[in-house]
């Protein structure tokens, strides 16, 4: 429950709050300065967000994915591991979760889960590599990882130029129905939006990322070799496999956030010419969590809101993207660096500690 | 040491989230307002009821040549009849279906999406909400509430494979595509047709980037190109083209002797005549005109498919062209006939 009780004890949500705020304030003065209104843009920011059944759907679905990858950062991270390669492993999953959908038809209580499996796996083993090689031979998985990104690019690339290409076009062929993870019902209530299956198993995941480290035997070794991998060898634990092991877990995370992009929004894989970001952005959502699962739940809130959100302030207060951009980055950097935050709260805590002790 | 580390690299992704921001050059328009170029037009008032909205591709608003054609025809609207303009940018894909419905859902007349990458999202908007109207370029798609405009772009393209195949001295010439989509293969199928017909000799190199919004990936393939002893590269790559240019412009200025035919929008204009050697224009800025204007007065094209060519003049060279000699021009105008006439039949894969 350590977790659970640190996101609610009081400093650790004032900070963040704190932090957004001000970051909301760089934000509102770099607006000014260009001209625009910052608090019509605000407001449109959050109109944006939550003024229709649609909006929501979709800032939803834009969170999505990167619940997935700041888990899959996390995990890994837990045991020691920078898993930068999260891109990759997403790529992947959803190259996996393309060939199943496109190249086999079958009965949907079957394609459905093995295409989300496949993919999963693809993520995973993808990851694996990197973990094997640093286990194995002592790679840094920081470099092996960011290379396999490419590899898996271009790999997916070029297995969607090669074997599902529909005619005449830069994408595959559409993914058979049977494959899909839509919610229909879901979909018609909320106007449209792109409300698939994948947040629910999103969701899922965090609890099972509680569970897997904070419950288990496994969780427990996982964490040992994090904190001090030589005591933990020492302890009898076997480090290498553990490492392997923790970054197959953490490459299914994210292979599973490409699957459902696959068989949740698009419904077919375009040829790209540059990865999709979400695992990058997975990096930072894990870092502004703090690593643990209820963090990093709130900080893909945050970022993918924002990020869908940003489009409001485009729309409505004609701010154009690029201030948006600054914005977003302001408030991000003022939630990373808690350091900064805590020095400029530090006089208005030192006031309620010195308060707190003349009435004792 | 675990600590100090994940905290500079969020520092850096923050940094890098800003910088980039701040490297985007200044946004003389922002969405919704009106700079006409200077040059002041009468507001008649007619379409001051009327909103129409755009969505460009990832190439951004600004990308020089496409969408940023299509921005210019909406900001003339405004200026001519009053009506509200207002453009979003997709940062990636999963963004485009959420744009068009921002507008199709805020009630605009008229929703936009520039280019053949809205096919998908853009169908799927017109199913949904079949009461708006939408408009789309350099794509069909089968719908009544939808104006589809493509362009014969083999045909201009033609024209100026004839320019490039005339004044080339090394007999080699680059093409470089954006994505490997049907439109593009137009350019590129008419161009190396273009060529063909006046010079025998001439090779033609074929490169795509694989994106329209990758300055750096066109820098790259015009370097290679020009290594490779290319001295003219006809460009078709939206945003991406850019870097031709880029790259064309710093070996101009080593004294090398190579040229860049721009594409879309006259791009001497932007680049400058000593690199640019012409361009093979297409008209979407008119055809974005036309259809809006049409919207207003009150015959909105819906469910028709119209695709313009050289007999419209909405695909071909720009007026004035100082770097293509007489003869060569000459030379162009008897294809141009030829082609008009249906004479010559301009391949397009």
């Amino acid at each position: 429950m350590d977790t659970l009780k640190k996101v609610f004890v009081k400093s650790s949500i004032l900070i963040p709050i704190v932090a957004i705020v001000l970051g909301l304030i760089v934000g509102a003065i770099a607006m000014l300065a260009g001209g625009y209104d910052p608090i019509l843009a605000y407001s449109s920011l959050l109109d944006k967000l939550f003024s229709t059944p649609y909006n929501i759907g979709e800032a939803i679905r834009a969170i999505t994915p990167l619940i997935f990858t700041g888990l899959a950062v996390s995990f890994a991270f837990r045991t020691g591991l920078f898993n930068i390669g999260v891109e990759g492993q997403f790529v992947m999953g959803m190259t996996g979760a393309t060939i199943i959908g496109v190249l086999l038809d079958l009965p949907w209580y079957i394609h459905a889960p093995l295409a989300v499996i496949t993919g999963a796996v693809f993520g995973g083993l993808w990851a694996g590599i990197a973990g094997y090689l640093k286990a194995k031979r002592g790679v840094n998985e920081v470099i092996s990882s960011i290379m396999l990104n490419w590899i898996a690019l271009f790999l997916s690339n070029f297995i969607v130029v090669k074997f599902l290409v529909e005619k005449g076009q830069q994408k595959s062929m559409p993914i058979h129905d049977s494959a899909m993870m839509k919610i229909d019902w879901l979909i018609k209530l909320m106007d449209n939006a792109r409300m698939h299956w994948g947040t629910v198993v999103a969701v899922l995941c965090v609890i099972i990322f509680y569970i897997v480290l904070w419950r288990t035997k496994q969780g427990y070794e996982l964490r040992a070799v994090g904190h001090n991998p030589d005591a933990a060898l020492y302890a009898g634990m076997n480090v290498n496999v553990t490492m392997v092991k923790s970054m197959f877990i953490s490459g299914v995370f994210a292979g599973l956030g490409g699957v459902f992009e696959i068989l949740g929004v698009f419904g077919n894989q375009t040829v790209m010419a540059a990865s999709p970001g979400y695992g990058f952005d997975g990096i930072a959502v894990a870092l502004l969590g703090g690593n643990t699962p209820i963090g990093v739940l709130l900080g893909a809130m945050l970022f993918g809101g924002l990020s869908y959100g940003s489009a409001g302030m485009s729309f409505g207060a004609g701010v154009p993207p690029e201030v948006v951009r600054i914005v977003i980055g302001a408030v991000i950097f003022f939630v990373a660096s808690h350091g900064l935050v805590k020095w400029f709260l530090k006089p208005f805590l030192n006031k309620r500690a010195s308060k707190r002790k003349e009435a004792v | 040491m675990k600590k100090t580390f994940s905290f500079m690299l969020v520092m850096m992704i923050a940094l890098t989230l800003v910088l980039s921001a701040c490297g985007a050059k200044n946004n003389e328009g922002g969405s919704g307002t009106n700079t006409n170029g200077g040059t002041k037009v009468e507001s008649d008032g007619t379409g001051k009821d009327f909103k129409i909205g755009m969505v460009t591709d990832v190439g951004g608003v600004h990308d020089k040549s496409f969408n940023q054609s299509a921005w210019e025809a909406l900001e003339n609207v405004t200026a001519e009849t009053g009506a509200a303009t207002k453009f979003l940018e997709s940062k990636g894909e999963a963004d485009m279906e959420p744009n068009l419905n921002s507008f199709v859902k805020e009630g605009y007349n008229l929703t936009w999406g520039i280019g053949f990458l809205f096919n998908d999202a853009l169908s799927k908007v017109a199913k949904e909400n079949p009461d708006a109207k939408l408009a789309v370029i350099d794509s069909v798609i089968e719908a009544p509430n939808v104006a589809s405009i493509t362009f014969a772009e083999h045909e201009g393209s033609f024209l100026v494979g004839v320019v490039a195949g005339m004044m080339t001295k090394s007999n080699k010439i680059g093409f470089v595509g954006g994505m490997e989509i049907p439109v593009i293969k137009k350019f590129e199928a008419g161009f190396k047709a273009g060529v063909a017909a006046v010079n025998a000799d001439a090779k033609v190199e074929v490169n795509y980037a694989g994106d329209f919004g990758k300055p750096d990936l066109g820098k790259l393939a015009a370097a290679t190109m020009y290594d490779g002893g290319v001295d003219i590269i006809f460009h078709a790559a939206g945003g991406t083209g850019n870097g031709v240019f880029n790259e064309a412009k710093a070996r101009k200025d080593n004294g090398d002797n190579v040229w860049v035919i721009g594409v879309d929008k006259d791009q001497s204009l932007e680049f400058g005549d000593e690199i640019t050697l012409t361009s093979m224009m297409k008209g979407v800025e008119a055809a974005v005109h036309k259809v809006s204007k049409d919207l207003i007065a009150g015959n909105f094209a819906g469910g028709t498919v119209q695709e313009l060519g050289l007999k419209d003049d909405a695909v071909g060279l720009p007026a004035t062209t100082k770097n293509v000699p007489e003869d060569v021009l000459a030379e162009v105008a008897k294809y141009k006939e030829k082609i008009v006439s249906g004479e010559i039949k301009v391949p397009t894969e």
